[in-house]
Formats: structure tokens, C-alpha cells, sequence
């Protein structure tokens, strides 16, 4: 093996990549809920339109999107594998545990919760990305993406599942975040208030900024 | 020691080698003491075993003293019992009520192989600690204290990092067994001293390679090591070694 595939697959590198592609999609998870937050302006979707036809087609984005696809699917394959390894290094289990005694449940279930969001995701992208681009690769014509959410937020249990994807990214992120830096070795008294905070406000502002766009339409709000 | 008054049932795990099936075993205990340590208690069950002629039941223990690291006993769902930075030989009855049942488990890992009832196989530390948690280097005689200028705040660190006592109750509380608080004192606490910076970068990585091969788990930063940890040795080394390694892979001439 080389040094470098070496590094990658030792226990660190294989937390320096999940860290890595957790921060990328963080800052993804930034611009998708800016653009997305556009629909609050209530003026038909002309602005959210405006933002989601430049982020389809500006060729820049869309070789970004190709990084994204990556960074997810880089992720969850890091995530689930570690999960596994992570399981079987206690192949024979505690009968009396007591572990709220020293960590908090969302931090020991951070496979849970990624398998959550992914579920989510499968549903999220085969409601709006996967439809969208196969149209525009047919077609070379974009969806009306905003009338789209007009009508599958019309369903109270897509907007349930929304909401319960929303709270698993909190949970995910609440731990994620901060874990993070840890993990690439930026862990210092000087800092780690800060982002601690940062990550606390992160985790509540974005989720709930996603959950109200379902709940807005639903409710008529957003129309 | 003196007798006393507490009734206890204790669950304890029976296994007779590594390549057996264990399993529970319940015993009542009368006229324990509050004073008694967990350990002294656990000497009383096994003379009244020994008396039943029965087999007593195997366990690590060595100095008593919170010093050697040898008392691996799961209690209750936490390794070293309830307290916090206290050893099982430092745990006292009266941490308990009288009545209580108490489950004792031996630690559980793949690395840590069960030998004998609460009895585990530490030796993959040892073997990390082969690897490379030594300096090669000739320290010669003490030196005058001011010809090896050492930071306060590292001497600090590096003192705290030296506290662990290889015990192993970090991967004991883990949920992925992961032995990274072990490790990562290990390596700090010479990566932190000018003598151990000949070799800090393959020390790193050999380290590291070897904590991977014994098939320790993977760390997720939930800080259950450090908050179980008899020495409370601080989740900072985690993060100083993620450093040392990704420094060294970076920058070393070793593959
Ligand atoms: C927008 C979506 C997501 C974001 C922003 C995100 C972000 C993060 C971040 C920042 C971390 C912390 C990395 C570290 O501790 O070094 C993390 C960890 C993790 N993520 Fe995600 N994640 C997302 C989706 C997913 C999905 C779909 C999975 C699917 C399995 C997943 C599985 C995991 C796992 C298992 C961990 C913990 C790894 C460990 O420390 O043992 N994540 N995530
Ligand atoms: S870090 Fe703490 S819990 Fe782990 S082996 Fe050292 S003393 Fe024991
Ligand atoms: S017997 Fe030595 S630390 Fe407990």
C-alpha cells in the first residue's frame, strides 16, 4: 500500500475523510437552505426561480455538483463502513450498560441518524433533483421546480417526512459539527467555545430554516 | 475490615477460558461493609466460594492502589463502577446500597479476548506500546534542570499524558472499543518532550498502525473514555494525536 492509501484507510484518515465531506456538505447544506429561503420572499417563486435556474445551469455549479454527488456518496460509504468496523470491535456485547452516564445518545448514534437522512434523501432528490435533471438531459427544458413543492407539500405526510428529516440532520449536526474539527485536531480551549456555539446555532438554524418550507406551503403561507 | 451489615446480589460473569461460552452466575453476599473496597468485597464472595467449594472467581488486581491499572471490572454498566477518576480497587461499599444488585461484566472488546471469568487479555497495549511509545535515544544522567529548557504548559501536559495507567477502561466505555485516549497519552506524552521528538513522526504511525491491527474500534468524539477514564486523562490527546499522525503522514520520509 501506498503511504497515501495507507493514511486513508487508517483509523484517522478514515475520520479525517468523514470530517472532510461533513464540512463540504455543511457548506453545501448553506446554499441549498439560502436559495431554498427565497420562497419567503412570497412573490410566486419568482426569486427562488431566478436563483434555482442559475444553480441548474451555470456551468461552474454544475461541475460542483459533480464534487457534491461525490462528497455524499463518499460519506455515507465512509460512515456505514466505519459504523460496521466500529460494531464488530466489540463482537461480544455489555448485558448492564450505562453510557448516559458519559455521552449523549445523538452522539453514539451518528449511523442511525445518517441512515435516516439518507432515507430521506432517496425520497427528497426523487422528488425534485433526480426529476429535474433527468428532464433537462431529455429535454435540455427545466422543471417548474417551484410549483412542484406548491403541490407535494399539499400532502400532510410528505411534510411529516420533511419535518422528521429536518430533526434527524439536528441531531446528526449537533454531534456532527463540533466533532468535526475534533477530528482533524483543532481542538483547543481558545476556540472550542466558539465553535460550540457555532455549531449549536448552525445545527438549530438551518434544519429548522428547511422544516418551515414544507409546513409554510402546507399551512398556505407560501404560496 | 470489619464485617458489616450490607446484604448484596451480585451477577457476576463466569467464563472458564477464552474459547468457552460464559455466563451469569448469582450470588448473595451478607455482612459486607461499607468500608470494604469493591475488591476486598469480591475477596469475601470468593473465601465463601472457596468454603462451597466452588471455583473462586478470576480477576486482575495487583497494587490496590489505583496505581497499576490491573482492576478491569465493568459494574454496572460503567467500567470502574460509579465514581469519577477512581479505580475498582478505590471503590468503596459504601457507594452502593444495601440491598443492591450488582452486575459485574469482565471489559468488552475483540482486542481484549476474555481469559478467565473477569480476567481480559491486555496485551494488544502492550504490543501498541512496542510499536513505538519509548525514545531510542541514550537520556544518559539526569541532567541540570535548565540544560533542557521544557515549557511549563508542556511539562504540564505531558505530566497529565503520563498519568495513564493503561488500564484500559477508555475502550472499556467506548462504544466502538476504541482505544484512542490510550494511544493518543501514549503518544503525547513524549511528542510533548524535547527527547521524544527524534522519533515523533514514525512513532505516530507506528502507533497508530498497530492500534488498527489489534482491531480496536474507531473513535466518534463522544467522550465517554474521557469521562470514564480512572485518571481522567483529557480528550485533548485525541485531538493532539489526529495531529501527530495527519503531521506525519504529511511530512515523514516512512511510509
Ligand atoms: C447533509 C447531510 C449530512 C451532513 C451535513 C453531515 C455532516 C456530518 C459531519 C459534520 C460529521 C462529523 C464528522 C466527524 O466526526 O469527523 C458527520 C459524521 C457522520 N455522518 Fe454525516 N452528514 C450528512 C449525511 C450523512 C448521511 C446520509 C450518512 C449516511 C450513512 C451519514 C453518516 C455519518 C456517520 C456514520 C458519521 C459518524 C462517523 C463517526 O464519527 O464514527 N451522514 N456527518
Ligand atoms: S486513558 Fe485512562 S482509561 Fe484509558 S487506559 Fe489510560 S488510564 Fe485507563
Ligand atoms: S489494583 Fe492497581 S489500580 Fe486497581
Amino acid at each position: 500500500m501506498s503511504w497515501f492509501t495507507q493514511a486513508l484507510t487508517s483509523s484517522i484518515g478514515k475520520k479525517v475523510i468523514m470530517s472532510l465531506t461533513g464540512l463540504f456538505l455543511i457548506s453545501f447544506l448553506v446554499i441549498h437552505a439560502t436559495i431554498n429561503a427565497m420562497i419567503f420572499y412570497n412573490d410566486g417563486g419568482e426569486t427562488f426561480t431566478h436563483w434555482g435556474h442559475f444553480m441548474g445551469t451555470n456551468p461552474i455549479i454544475r461541475t460542483l455538483e459533480i464534487g457534491l454527488v461525490l462528497g455524499f456518496l463518499i460519506h455515507i460509504a465512509d460512515g456505514l463502513w466505519l459504523t460496521k468496523n466500529n460494531n464488530d470491535a466489540r463482537p461480544v456485547k455489555y448485558a448492564v450498560t450505562n453510557p448516559s452516564a458519559n455521552s449523549s445518545w445523538y452522539s453514539r448514534s451518528m449511523g442511525l441518524l445518517g441512515t435516516l437522512i439518507l432515507i430521506f434523501l432517496v425520497i427528497h432528490t426523487s422528488h425534485f433533483w433526480i426529476p429535474n435533471r433527468s428532464n433537462q438531459f431529455a429535454t435540455g427544458e427545466e422543471l417548474n421546480l417551484y410549483q412542484m413543492m406548491l403541490d407535494i407539500f399539499q400532502n400532510i405526510w410528505v411534510v411529516i417526512i420533511y419535518v422528521l428529516g429536518c430533526f434527524s440532520l439536528f441531531w446528526h449536526l449537533l454531534h456532527g459539527f463540533e466533532s468535526a474539527f475534533k477530528s482533524l485536531g483543532l481542538y483547543h480551549l481558545k476556540y472550542n467555545g466558539a465553535i460550540h456555539v457555532a455549531g449549536v446555532a448552525f445545527s438549530i438554524v438551518v434544519p429548522t430554516l428547511f422544516a418551515l418550507m414544507p409546513i409554510s406551503i402546507y399551512l398556505g403561507w407560501v404560496y | 475490615m470489619s464485617a458489616g451489615n450490607m446484604r448484596l446480589t451480585l451477577k457476576v460473569w463466569r467464563q472458564s477460558n477464552t474459547d468457552t461460552q460464559g455466563g451469569f452466575e448469582s450470588y448473595n453476599l451478607d455482612g459486607v461493609s461499607p468500608d470494604m473496597s469493591f475488591l476486598e468485597m469480591f475477596d469475601i464472595l470468593n473465601e465463601q466460594l472457596i468454603e462451597e467449594n466452588k471455583e473462586p472467581v478470576a480477576f486482575d488486581h495487583d497494587c490496590r492502589e489505583g496505581i497499576c491499572g490491573s482492576c478491569s471490572m465493568f459494574i454496572n454498566g460503567r467500567p470502574h463502577g460509579p465514581l469519577k477518576g477512581v479505580t475498582t480497587c478505590q471503590l468503596h461499599m459504601r457507594s452502593f446500597q444495601d440491598g443492591d444488585t450488582i452486575t459485574v461484566e469482565p471489559w468488552r472488546a475483540g482486542a481484549f479476548p476474555v481469559i478467565k471469568d473477569l480476567v481480559v487479555d491486555r496485551d494488544g497495549f502492550d504490543r501498541i506500546i512496542s510499536a513505538g511509545g519509548f525514545v531510542s535515544v541514550n537520556t544518559g544522567n539526569a541532567q541540570d534542570a535548565n540544560s533542557l529548557p521544557i515549557p511549563k504548559e508542556n511539562a504540564d501536559d505531558a505530566f497529565s499524558a503520563a498519568a495513564c495507567i493503561a488500564c484500559g477502561a477508555c475502550v472499556a466505555a467506548c462504544k466502538n472499543a476504541s482505544a484512542m485516549l490510550f494511544v493518543s497519552a501514549k503518544i503525547s506524552q513524549l511528542a510533548l518532550l524535547p527527547q521524544g521528538q527524534a522519533e515523533r513522526n514514525i512513532r505516530a504511525e507506528k502507533m497508530v498502525a498497530q492500534m488498527d491491527a489489534e482491531g480496536f474500534g474507531n473513535c466518534t468524539n463522544t467522550h465517554a473514555c474521557s469521562a470514564e477514564c480512572p485518571k481522567e486523562i483529557s480528550f485533548e490527546n485525541i485531538a493532539r494525536m489526529n495531529r501527530e499522525y495527519i503531521g506525519a503522514k504529511s511530512s515523514s520520509k516512512g511510509v
